[in-house]
């Protein structure tokens, strides 16, 4: 019941700043310098005042702007979200077909940042002047400082190009035939030094919190017990001690997502990872306005989806959470 | 009766400068005393570079692909055959005035934004925190891109698009202190003496409110260093200046042929971030009290 209204209320609140959202970005849109119908015009090579005329008659482009503002949110409303002229689709089409690749890339980074970043910190806070302390901060500082892109393009040098462990570039190679598992295979293939990249960034923060969470944790009574009353070391760490210690991870992961999605555009340009930051690339470049729009908007939705989830996650890892409100 | 003071003279503790105890405090971090070293010394390549090395970084100086230390260039040719030392040079500036410019746009708006929603509380709190975790929903990097793409790509078109999207973190923090500090007496006791709201905030609150903020802020003209490498890498960027993110994105076509035209830039970047982030670290130390007992 509890859990119920909380989500609720939590639906309704997503609700309005995905409105927001779309308001902000449609009046963007609308100062901006240059209209929908400019851009064909240019792409057709050139038209004259009447053809204009028509071009934005067509598009309700003559209306004011609150009409069509309200007639853009009454039409997201049913999942439409226009008809993209660059790519001779509707744009909900469209980012449906890319979005899958994104949401693959993204979430198993964030996986991969987690686990790893988890349990590298979870061994450094045991051992805090051992060898894995200090990599995990000489890893936190590449991290931190590191662009995103330059890492990505590092690990193609080596692992594509020198030693050819991985494939350069794409999702999948479309000569391999084969059943569900073989094209499985390639994509993970195609997947491993995008995924790796995108989660160094991450990782680097996801265990130096570990490391400082656990720390506390471990120096706390209740560990004390635990170890007194004759546990195993490695029982009391990963089964009492980390639960308390994850909390404060999740939350920052959770955080992070609008950060790790900024990270995927800048990864996906340099792997070609057939996802929305390429098509969010080539449709900025295009000036496909409808497109644009919409891709902002499903982004923000999925940061939105992305700390609900994580508040869900939270609840069931710490039931102290949500106890107060 | 004599006249002689209680206390000998040399007993008592000379009172240290604050900047001095900061100082004091900051140089115990080696590191970050070698980043700082390091960041004065990006800082004059930067400002005297372009004077001492004035190779033009748009000339075709030599053939393409000239390796490093080839034909007389320390850091070889682009694809285009430019001087890929002068380009590094050249690009430091953009590079590092974006990233302080956009840091202090961020600031701007976020110390304001956060210091009205921890001064005023209920009302304004709660409808500044809603616009800040707006901010937060927010795909930073595309919403920039997408100012850059539609407003033209000049550097203060850059730096606003990159200050208006990261300011969320110094807002939080500085409504946190602000709510700390509000309640302390030394505020209650201006108050009571009629100094006014405005007063209050910026003469009264702000400056006990600063260090937090500025170590914040150091790691802010980082992320900013990146997130402005991050655009024009992507190509969104002033076309008439050279900077570090689009000497790579430019040349990354060919890292078969010559790896080193992405690595050297990139290089540049990290060292430079690197170097701030350490620098944040030490300035954590000298200002956070939390630590000074330690």
């Amino acid at each position: 019941m509890n859990i119920l209204r909380i989500l609720v209320t939590r639906v309704f609140y997503a609700a309005v700043l995905l409105t927001a959202v779309l308001v902000l970005n449609f009046s963007l849109m609308h100062l901006a310098p240059g209209d929908v119908a400019d851009t064909i015009s240019q792409s057709m090579g050139g038209a004259d005042q009447e053809l204009l005329d028509q071009i934005r008659a067509d598009y309700g482009l003559d209306q004011h702007f609150v009409v069509q503002l309200g007639r853009y949110i009454g039409n997201v409303l049913t999942f439409d979200l226009g008809f993209s002229f660059f790519y001779n689709q509707p744009v909900t089409q469209l980012i449906l077909e890319r979005l899958p690749a994104t949401l693959l890339l993204v979430i198993s980074a964030q996986l991969v940042a987690l686990i790893v970043g988890v349990v590298l910190g979870v061994i450094s806070a045991q051992k805090p002047n051992g060898i894995a302390s200090h990599f995990v901060t000489f890893l936190a500082l590449f991290g931190y400082s590191a662009p995103v892109f330059w890492t990505g393009i590092l690990l193609l040098i080596a692992f594509s190009l020198q030693i050819q462990w991985f494939p350069v570039a794409g999702m999948r190679d479309v000569t391999i035939e084969g059943g569900f598992w073989v094209k499985a295979v390639d994509v993970a293939q195609h997947l491993v030094l995008p995924m790796i990249t995108l989660a160094s960034v991450f990782f680097a923060l996801y265990s130096r919190l570990a490391r400082a969470a656990m720390m506390e944790v471990l120096g706390s009574d209740y560990v004390r017990t635990a170890k007194a009353k004759g546990l195993r070391e490695r029982t009391v760490v990963y089964k009492h001690a980390l639960k308390n210690a994850l909390s404060p991870v999740i939350t920052l992961a959770g955080l992070q997502f609008s950060a790790v999605i900024s990270g995927a555009v800048l990864v996906e340009a340099v792997f070609s990872w057939p996802g929305l930051g390429t098509l969010a690339f080539q449709s900025i470049i295009a000036r496909d306005t409808p497109t644009i729009l919409g891709i902002l908007f499903f982004s923000a939705l999925v940061v939105i989806v992305g700390n609900l989830l994580t508040d869900l996650a939270l609840r069931l890892v710490d039931p102290r959470v949500g106890g107060k409100k | 009766m004599t006249d002689a003071p209680l206390i000998p003279e040399e007993e008592t503790p000379k009172a240290q400068h604050p900047f001095m105890e900061a100082w004091g405090m900051f140089r115990r971090n080696h590191a970050a005393v070698v980043a700082l070293a390091v960041l004065l010394v990006i800082c004059f390549v930067a400002i005297f570079g372009p004077w001492l090395y004035p190779t033009d970084p748009f000339e075709m100086v030599w053939a393409p692909f000239s390796p490093p230390g080839e034909n007389g260039f320390l850091l070889g040719t682009d694809y285009l055959g430019r001087d890929l030392l002068a380009m590094i040079i050249n690009g430091a500036k953009v590079s590092l005035l974006i990233g302080l410019a956009a840091a202090l746009v961020s600031i701007f708006i976020g110390v304001t934004i956060g210091a009205l929603a921890g001064f005023y509380r209920g009302l304004v709190e709660e409808i500044l925190m809603r616009i800040t975790e707006f901010f937060q929903v927010l795909p930073t990097l595309l919403f920039s891109m997408v100012i850059v793409a539609l407003f033209g790509a000049s550097l203060p078109m850059i730096t606003l698009a990159i200050g208006i999207v990261s300011w969320t973190a110094v807002a939080r923090i500085t409504r946190s202190e602000f709510l700390r500090i509000r309640e302390l007496e030394y505020v209650m006791a201006a108050r009571a003496s009629g100094v006014q709201n405005a007063r209050l905030m910026f003469g009264v609150i702000l400056p006990n409110a600063l260090p937090p903020i500025i170590v914040q802020s150091a790691l802010m003209v980082g992320s900013a260093i990146l997130f402005e490498a991050g655009l024009s890498f992507l190509g969104l960027t002033d076309p008439n200046v050279v900077s570090w993110g689009q000497i790579i994105g430019s040349n990354r076509q060919y890292i078969l042929d010559a790896s080193y035209t992405v690595t050297i830039p990139g290089l540049a970047i990290f060292v430079t971030v690197l170097a701030i982030s350490l620098v944040g670290d030490g300035l954590n130390d000298a200002l956070n009290p939390k630590l000074r007992s330690r």
